[in-house]
């Protein structure tokens, strides 16, 4: 495999919502504040016990008349999400300097607007049929996120919805290097929405992964998961033509398959050490040169055993990682570009965020997990987002680097 | 971009693997549509085959074809799974559960409900532990899928491209009608610029289809968004020397695959 090094690529305008509140400012003052966005679940209908990563304002939340016809609650999130950060006043800027056409939008999203079906099967007629509200294109097609944001933004260049569970808003940033690697396109939307929904909530509860408490990554006592929401978007262009210095940049992406088992990850973390290995060889840098792993870290057993056996096989011994789940939950689909996010802020910032809730680290964990925020330059990242299917992947993100 | 495709696996009704397909597409027998028997893919561990979907199935008959016909091991090379519908059995089956009063989600229904799930138990059989992603694009799902694969070519491996799609069951198909089961997987190379023969794949402005001739696969060319690769297909199977093909790509556009 050809892991040479990538041409980087500048996120010129990025944003994301999630628990931790609407936009990028509001995620940094809750971090800085260690006020954490879990709360006991109200989600309605969902008689589970368990927290939950909720976005405040969904429910009351309107798109406007000329976009209605898109109104889901993944939809909303994305929109909400969208009008935070001045990001909209970045997609106009892009869109007049390479042309509509020349702008791809590549999204990931594991149960796109599901909540509606949901909703809609709730409310069927006495013959079985789905209420006269109900849009299958226009809320639960996988290509309803990129098709939505296409309009919304008037950006009509190529365009895909990359659905691969967790993974999937990691997997995007991939996407569009290659993308426009190969001329297809000159700059690139990527991202991801999920949103709370039944099917995720009592999906991962009938596999027994879903925590009664906040959940604890790398904690001795962790038990499970937390589900959250976020919805998060950058721009990319290429570093060395924008003449952006300042923006989080994507140094190195790698991607692998775990071949073990559809919901339990390979136990060695074979697959994620691929991926992190793949990751820094396109990114030309030494495991030393990266400052903090932002863990996928969920905050099951398995998975968060599982990965720091990567993490040591990759990186040695006392790696400094850290995961945010604590924080905003497991936002699935969404979690590779909630992660961009943080790492994000970590550089902007200084420093690195807690692992939160964690509180007495699992010895059989051997990274040197962050228990308080930690104040400190970051200028690279290793970003992690694993799914199931054994689908992994990785970012190397930088700023103030080449 | 210049890619070769080094072997090919198909299914539709009453067209079950790629050489009965080629001789129906390429004009030498005609076009009788019968219902797919239950496909059988080879590789899994019997636990893992039991759980698979009738869409699953589809999707994992024609890649083991394409496969087996593969001068390089599967455990070498990366996979994108392009489908426009997904598994809309198991969306119903859960949400017509969630729908009662204390739903019981069935766990493996569950991990078998995300897109990628095919491709996740495709690595597994094949013990790939190559990238392999799940991607889909409504109507222009194919041509998508098809550009997500040539550009993952160009990371030095032979990539797998495997399109699938059945129609929604009731009630969901409603406002998302769709005709037929068709599935194709496509082994694609990258090949250097200096070689004269292999596919282009350009861009271009406007909604133009090339169609097919055969009237019954044209009606499963458009009531199903893996089926839009048919033309591609026909032209592959001999009869479409030195034309240039239009797959509906997002909307305005169309793929143009060229140097057949």
């Amino acid at each position: 495999m050809n892991n040479s090094p990538m041409r980087p690529l500048t996120a010129s305008a990025w944003t994301v919502t999630s628990a931790l509140g609407h936009g990028r400012s509001a995620a940094l003052e809750s971090l800085r504040n260690n006020r954490g966005g879990l709360t006991r679940c109200d989600y309605p209908q969902a008689k589970l016990d368990t927290w939950i990563g909720r976005v405040t304002g969904l429910e009351d939340y309107r798109l406007p008349g000329e976009l209605a016809e898109w109104d889901c609650r993944n939809n909303r999130l994305a929109h909400l999400a969208l009008n935070q950060d001045g990001f909209l006043d970045e997609c106009r800027r892009l869109r007049e300097r390479y042309g509509a056409e020349q702008v791809g939008v590549f999204l990931g999203t594991s149960t796109s607007g599901i909540e509606l079906t949901e909703r809609a099967y709730r409310e069927r007629h006495d013959t079985g049929e789905l209420p006269e509200w109900f849009s299958y294109s226009h809320s639960q097609d996988m290509f309803t996120l990129p098709a939505f944001l296409r309009t919304a933004l008037g950006l009509s260049g190529p365009a895909l919805a990359v659905s691969t569970a967790c993974s999937s808003s990691a997997k995007v940033f991939a996407t569009a290097a290659r993308y426009m690697q190969a001329g297809l396109c000159r700059a690139a939307l990527v991202g991801g929405v999920d949103s709370l929904c039944l099917m995720t909530l009592y999906g991962f509860h009938s596999l027994q992964l879903v925590s009664a408490a906040p959940c604890r990554p790398a904690d001795a006592e962790r038990d499970g998961i937390n589900l959250g929401e976020a919805a998060g978007f950058a721009l990319l262009e290429w570093s060395d033509a924008c003449g952006d210095q300042d923006s989080p940049m994507l140094l190195g992406f790698g991607e692998s398959g775990d071949a073990h088992h559809m919901s339990a990850p390979h136990p060695e973390g074979a697959g994620a050490a691929l991926a992190m290995q793949a990751a820094l060889d396109r990114s030309g840098l030494k495991p030393a040169d990266v400052d903090w792993v932002h863990l996928h870290g969920t905050g099951t057993p398995a998975n968060d055993q599982a990965e720091d056996l990567a993490v040591r096989r990759v990186f040695g011994p006392g790696q400094i990682s850290s995961s945010t789940k604590g924080w905003c939950g497991h936002t699935l689909g969404a979690a590779g570009i909630m992660g961009f996010g943080i790492a994000a802020l970590a550089m902007e910032h200084g420093f690195v965020p807690a692992s939160l809730n964690t509180h007495k680290v699992d010895p059989a964990i051997d990274a040197d997990i962050v228990l308080e925020n930690r104040e400190q330059p970051v200028s690279r990242v290793m970003v992690n987002a694993f799914g199931f299917g054994g689908s992994n992947a990785s970012l190397v993100v930088g700023r103030g680097v080449r | 971009m210049r890619l070769s495709v080094e072997s090919i696996g198909f299914a539709a009704p009453g067209l079950v693997g790629w050489p009965m397909a080629r001789e129906c597409l390429a004009g030498n027998t005609a076009y009788r549509p019968e219902p797919l028997p239950k496909l059988s893919p080879e590789g899994l561990p019997a636990n893992e085959r039991r759980r698979l979907s009738t869409t699953m199935r589809l999707a994992l008959a024609v890649a083991g074809e394409a496969q087996a016909g593969a001068p390089q091991s599967a455990r070498q090379t990366a996979t994108v799974f392009a489908s426009g519908n997904g598994d809309g059995d198991i969306i119903n089956a859960i949400c017509e559960e969630l729908a009662r009063p204390d739903p019981a989600v069935s766990p493996t229904q569950f991990h078998n409900s995300v897109h990628n799930a095919p491709a996740g138990y495709w690595s597994i059989a094949a013990r790939a532990m190559t990238p392999h992603t799940a991607v889909a694009a409504h109507d222009a799902t194919f041509a998508a899928g098809l550009l997500e694969a040539a550009t993952m070519t160009t990371d030095g491996m032979p990539v797998l491209l495997v399109a699938y799609d059945r129609p929604l069951p009731v009630p969901l198909n409603k406002t998302r009608p769709g005709h037929g089961e068709f599935a194709c997987a496509l082994l694609l190379n990258r090949q250097t610029e200096a070689t004269p023969s292999g596919l282009s794949l350009r861009i271009e402005s406007g909604d133009e289809e090339t169609t097919v001739a055969d009237p019954l696969l044209e009606e499963l060319r458009r009531g199903n968004p893996a089926a839009r690769a048919l033309p591609l297909l026909a032209a592959l199977a001999g009869g479409g020397v030195g034309t240039e093909i239009n797959l509906p790509y997002v909307d305005g556009k169309r793929l143009v695959v060229s140097g057949l």
